[in-house]
């Protein structure tokens, strides 16, 4: 499978790099191309120092948090008296996003050194890098990579040599969107249902098994190594807007856009850009209409909030919406975005786990009532309903699984109010896509 | 389908040392049941009643509580499915792309008619998934472990006859 | 025992002191206030999933769930205040939506907390329209239970129940979202000795007991504190009876004892309760048959013959009898060389509830074995047997005498039958008198740790039946012993005044959480 597209000039290579060469999957060429200099560095720091450098860099979760993650890794104990772990979250299930299978199915061994750095830096002697089960091409080359990177000893007892035990396993995942939240994913892990867990704990104080535990994302970890080799400040200099966004993000590009595609670019790349420079805008004839940013979760962006947007994630957040996962949903104006937000919900009602009420029956009622409205049975007052059972959704639950669910449905009717109400009187003003 | 009669265990010779392999990574038995459960329906094509009262007898922990974890995920079949279990994404990105006439297209050219259904020739099984990560190249279909994409209705019946005479990609 | 450090918070205006670490709904019940919930149950482990009890807390972003929320220093929780009610008002309606319109044939009617939180915070009409409700056909799960999936609100009580008390995992929450439902392995029944639990443990009328289906509407019951006999556990019950007949069992609520459960062979043991072959009026003899008479007259010749009788004296009583009956039982043989004996049905071994300690089903199944002992009485009656043809005076307490010949009764001088029912073979008795049984009397029992608890009457005894010690407490008065105590309350005030096991014990004190008497039992199993 062909990588989709040759560097463009506004992106910033760095985790892309080597997409598209398939040399680089291996360990030798990994190492041919200063793979695994990071680790043997980072196996002769303190792991405290390790932490600093990448609290020191900037670098925030690319999954969709944003936390920092050198915050995050300090809320490790640093007196170790259990067992620590590290869980890479390769569950990448939000729609609009397919970075991270890109990471791992072109660069396996920037994935495992970013673990194994990550790792060193907690004090967990496993990783436990979960990925969903529906990722067949990078399920196998993961575990090619990870076959080869333990013949030749970069992992197991004795880690390249440095006399310290780095143990890495995959653990497959079997269908389950909220098992990319990182409590259900350890639950995952321990065997159980994806359930979310409450917090607190947190899973740096009790995580899984019960013990501590640091979970990051797939495009977080390969951005480490990168970090080591050339500097906390090397990183923070990659910032286009606001100093607290720094660095690369891959943004996944989908939906009615000519070159769909990940792209790479320096943190506080204006949407606009992203949409009409890197991916060919949309389709010959049409007009850009909507754009989630994030992955479905955040709010949607009108046309005009679209193009004022900055790709970090206080531009995001100025917007009313979020960076997410930087899962980059287009709609042009064939887009129905009545039948969208139905699909969206739909999405979410198939996902929810069961456990908080308000996700568990509020999704699936959400869901009904958006298809009445599509059949030309809707009612004015099912916006307010619509509107008052995303509020009742949001901010009351265990995880936010609840509040993704309330987002699209809260901006479209805000945002696309007209296209509900034609619906409604029964003259809808797109014909339905899809 | 299994063959109705005695059922077979499947955690003997070679898959015992698999999962003994796997067991070592975690500190719980519990912990190796998503990986047994893959062991179960790699080989069987799915997960009966009878399998998890196998799996739940060799981590030491109960059936029904296997059959509460099995439910939850939707890729584990608790009953048997066409020789070719087709997975179409029809969430938004690609609901955009046209994934519903994919689906429409495959629900005719294998004969299933609705989704869910397995074709009367037991060659097939067509469902609609959720997002499958790769909404960049709409429309992604999984036949069986293959992951395909770029899936347009016109590429749908050389595949489907591709697979219906058992040609693997 | 170290001070345990305490906080100060405001909860509904109220301030109070608790302990760190306690949850903001435990907290709450301390400053009167109960906050609505359903997943939360102080016997099983948090699940913080059924999101009712959303409360706020001044201060915080978001509303807190005041189960799994620990108070902090100075908080301060409002609990009937708009945006938390709104909050609880729209997990009700979220429930509702697929919750059927059950009430007028669902048995929780009546004691059904989702009735109880939607009258008392719930919205007068759903939204929800002529969407279709999730049907599934109810399921029999074995044992005693039935699942009516329809009405479930997936609180998880039942499966928490099962994994972590009773430590059989028997149910799962299977498949997700909406269509979620409790589960349970084809080849599994939900048949464990404490199943029953769940039943009392699910909020709403999902979880059905099959023994009490259909049986009686939950208004129509009386409840009744009592105490369990059917071993020697000692679990702390409610009798709930409807027209003095004893409808349904189930478990009261005592940390020391039983925590909140009982055991199936327990709750299911009271049909015996309303038995209709019951002694009714009492019996003396003349010729060779026995006459019905009244209760002065009865009591008169019975004082008559104690009077008259010297030598040695014999109580064969059953162990589930009061400790004020046994008293004064053993009052009655005080001119005599007594020798009071009891025998317990002992079955292979307990059956423990693992989840909670020092609580099972004994082995010994009989309530007040400790009491009868204390009170010195001996697990010794085939050897009394063996006696009673020296017995001057042969008294039984209510037991049935299986495996005891006719003849070997008709060997005492004189014999006396106390009990409810009359066995053929205590036929040759001088005097049998009617006595209520355990739920138609007031009295006190002590269970296998020397706890002495009181159970309280919940139906009338038949006929003329009256409490075994009232029966002895008016002989007693006639062989003069000074006016009659009056009272089972005062009857065990004059116990604990003459009894040193008992020393120290005061009727009022024992209340409804019982008392542990002052000496080490003898071990009886």
């Amino acid at each position: 499978m062909g990588y989709p597209h040759p560097p463009h000039a506004k992106e910033t290579i760095v985790l892309s790099q080597y997409f598209g060469d398939a040399e680089a999957r291996t360990h030798a060429g990994w190492v041919k191309r200063g793979g695994y200099e990071a680790l043997r560095k980072v196996l002769a720091m303190e792991p405290a120092g390790v932490v600093d450098a990448v609290k020191e860099s900037g670098l925030r979760g690319r999954g969709g948090a944003g936390f920092p993650t050198g915050l995050k890794w300090s809320f490790m104990p640093k007196e170790k008296t259990r067992p620590h772990y590290l869980c890479c979250n390769a569950d990448e299930s939000e729609p609009g996003t397919f970075k991270d299978r890109e990471i791992m199915r072109w660069t396996p061994h920037a994935l495992i050194e970013g673990c194994a750095i990550a790792q060193y830096a907690i004090q967990a002697e496993i990783t436990y890098i979960y990925i969903r089960g529906e990722f067949t091409e990078p399920l196998r080359v993961m575990e090619a990579a990870l076959a080869e990177a333990y013949r030749e000893g970069v992992l197991g007892d004795n880690a390249m040599g440095s006399g310290k035990r780095l143990d890495m396993y995959i653990h497959k995942g079997a269908g389950a969107y909220i098992c990319g939240e990182e409590t259900a994913l350890m639950n995952s892990i321990e065997g159980r249902r994806g359930n979310p867990r409450i917090k607190p704990p947190f899973p740096a104080a009790s995580g899984v098994f019960g013990r501590p535990t640091t979970i990051n994302n797939v495009e977080t970890l390969a951005a480490v190594p990168h970090i080591i080799n050339r500097g906390a400040e090397w990183y923070k200099g990659l910032c286009l807007a606001n100093p607290k966004s720094v660095g690369t993000k891959l943004f996944s590009v989908c939906g009615h856009v000519q070159r769909p595609g990940n792209y790479e670019v320096t943190m506080g790349v204006p949407l606009a850009d992203l949409i009409y420079d890197l991916c060919g805008g949309v389709p010959e004839g049409r007009s850009l209409k909507a754009c989630i940013p994030g992955g479905s979760s955040v709010p949607i962006l009108n046309r005009e909030e679209t193009e004022a947007c900055k790709l970090d994630y206080e531009g995001c957040v100025e917007q009313g919406t979020m960076l997410g996962s930087g899962g980059v949903i287009v709609f042009d104006d064939s887009a129905d975005m009545v039948y969208q937000v139905m699909r969206l919900a739909r999405f979410y009602a198939h996902e929810s786990c069961a456990q908080c009420t308000q996700c568990r029956e509020g999704t699936a009622w959400t869901v009904r009532i958006l298809e009445r409205i599509l059949a030309g049975q809707g009612e004015s007052k099912d916006l307010d309903l619509l509107l008052d059972l995303a509020e009742q959704m949001t901010g009351k639950t265990i995880c936010v699984l609840s509040d993704s669910c309330a987002a699209p449905v809260v901006s479209g009717i805000k945002k696309f109010r007209s296209e509900f109400e034609a619906y409604i009187v029964g003259k809808p003003s797109v014909a339905a896509v899809g | 389908m299994e063959a109705t009669g005695k059922y077979a265990p499947i955690f003997v010779g070679e898959k015992k040392s698999e999962l003994e392999n796997i067991l070592e990574r975690y500190p719980t038995k519990q912990a190796a049941l998503l990986p047994a459960l893959w062991i179960v329906q790699n080989e069987r094509g799915w997960i009966s009643d009878d399998a998890m009262a196998e799996v739940a007898a060799v981590l030491e922990i109960t059936a029904a509580y296997v059959k509460g974890v099995v439910s939850f995920y939707t890729m584990y079949h608790q009953h048997p499915v066409g020789r070719t279990f087709v997975q179409i994404c029809t969430t938004t990105p690609c609901n955009l792309c046209g994934a519903e006439e994919v689906v429409r297209s495959f629900l005719e050219h294998t004969g299933c008619g609705e989704l869910g259904a397995t074709s009367p020739d037991g060659g097939f099984t067509v469902i609609e998934v959720e997002c499958l990560g790769a909404c960049g190249f709409a429309t992604p279909v999984m036949l069986n472990e293959d992951f395909l994409e770029d899936i347009t209705p016109d590429k749908v019946p050389a595949l489907v006859a591709k697979y219906r005479s058992g040609a693997a990609i | 025992m170290a001070e345990q450090e305490l906080v100060t918070v405001t909860i509904e205006g109220v301030e109070i002191q608790v302990p760190k670490g306690i949850t903001i709904l435990e907290a709450a019940k301390r400053a009167g206030v109960l906050i609505p919930h359903y997943c939360y149950h102080p016997g099983l482990p948090i699940a913080g999933v059924c999101r009712m009890c959303l409360v706020q807390v001044e201060g915080a972003p978001k509303l807190a769930i005041g189960c799994a929320t620990q108070v902090a220093d100075g908080q301060v929780v409002n609990v009937f205040v708009d945006e938390a009610e709104k909050a609880r008002q729209s997990v009700l309606e979220f429930l509702l939506i697929n919750h059927p319109l059950d009430c007028p044939i669902c048995d929780q009617a009546g004691e059904c907390e989702l009735q109880d939180y939607v009258f008392q915070e719930g919205r007068a009409r759903s939204r929800y329209g002529e969407y279709p409700k999730r049907f599934s056909p109810v399921e029999d799960f074995g044992g005693d239970v039935l699942y009516v999936p329809n009405r479930c609100i997936l609180c998880t009580r039942c499966v928490r129940f099962m994994d972590h008390v009773a430590e059989e995992s028997v149910l799962n929450v299977s498949e997700r979202g909406d269509r979620a439902f409790i589960g349970i392995h084809p080849d599994a029944e939900l048949d464990h000795p404490w199943a029953g639990n769940v039943v009392d443990l699910c909020p709403v009328g999902s979880l059905l007991s099959k023994d009490t289906l259909h049986k009686a509407r939950a208004w129509e019951l009386d409840k009744t504190p009592g105490i369990c006999t059917s071993c020697s556990q000692g679990c702390n019950i409610n009798l709930d009876t409807r027209n003095d007949v004893v409808v349904r069992l189930r478990p009261r609520s005592n940390d020391a004892v039983n925590r909140f459960f009982m055991c199936d062979h327990g709750r299911h043991s009271y049909r015996w309760f309303n038995r209709g072959d019951r002694i009714e009026a009492p019996l003396v003899k003349r010729g060779s048959t026995l006459v019905a008479t009244d209760w002065d007259y009865a009591i008169a010749e019975l004082a008559t013959l104690i009077k008259g009788v010297r030598g040695k004296g014999i109580a064969l009583v059953s162990p589930n009898t009061s400790n004020e009956t046994l008293y004064l039982a053993k009052r009655l043989f005080a001119n005599l060389d007594w020798h009071g004996v009891f025998r317990v049905e002992r079955v292979d071994g307990d059956v423990p509830l693992n989840g909670v300690p020092n609580l099972a089903l004994r082995r010994e199944r009989a309530a007040n074995v400790v009491g009868a002992t204390s009170l010195g009485y001996q697990e010794a009656f085939e050897k009394a047997v063996e006696t009673i043809s020296d017995a001057a005076l042969l008294l039984i307490v209510d037991d049935l005498l299986e495996g005891i010949e006719a003849t070997i009764l008709s060997q005492a001088e004189n014999l006396i039958y106390l009990g409810t029912v009359l066995p053929d073979v205590a036929r040759g008795a001088a005097v049998v008198l009617p006595t209520s049984n355990v739920a138609e009397e007031d009295g006190t029992l002590v269970n296998r740790d020397a706890r002495v608890q009181r159970y309280l009457q919940a139906k009338a005894p038949p006929g003329m039946a009256r409490p075994g010690w009232w029966i002895l407490d008016e002989v007693l008065a006639e062989l003069g012993d000074g006016t009659p105590l009056g009272s089972a309350g005062a009857v065990f005030e004059a116990m604990a005044a003459s009894e040193s096991g008992f020393s120290g014990l005061s009727y009022e004190k024992l209340g409804l959480r019982g008392e542990v008497l002052n000496q080490t039992p003898v071990a009886t199993t």
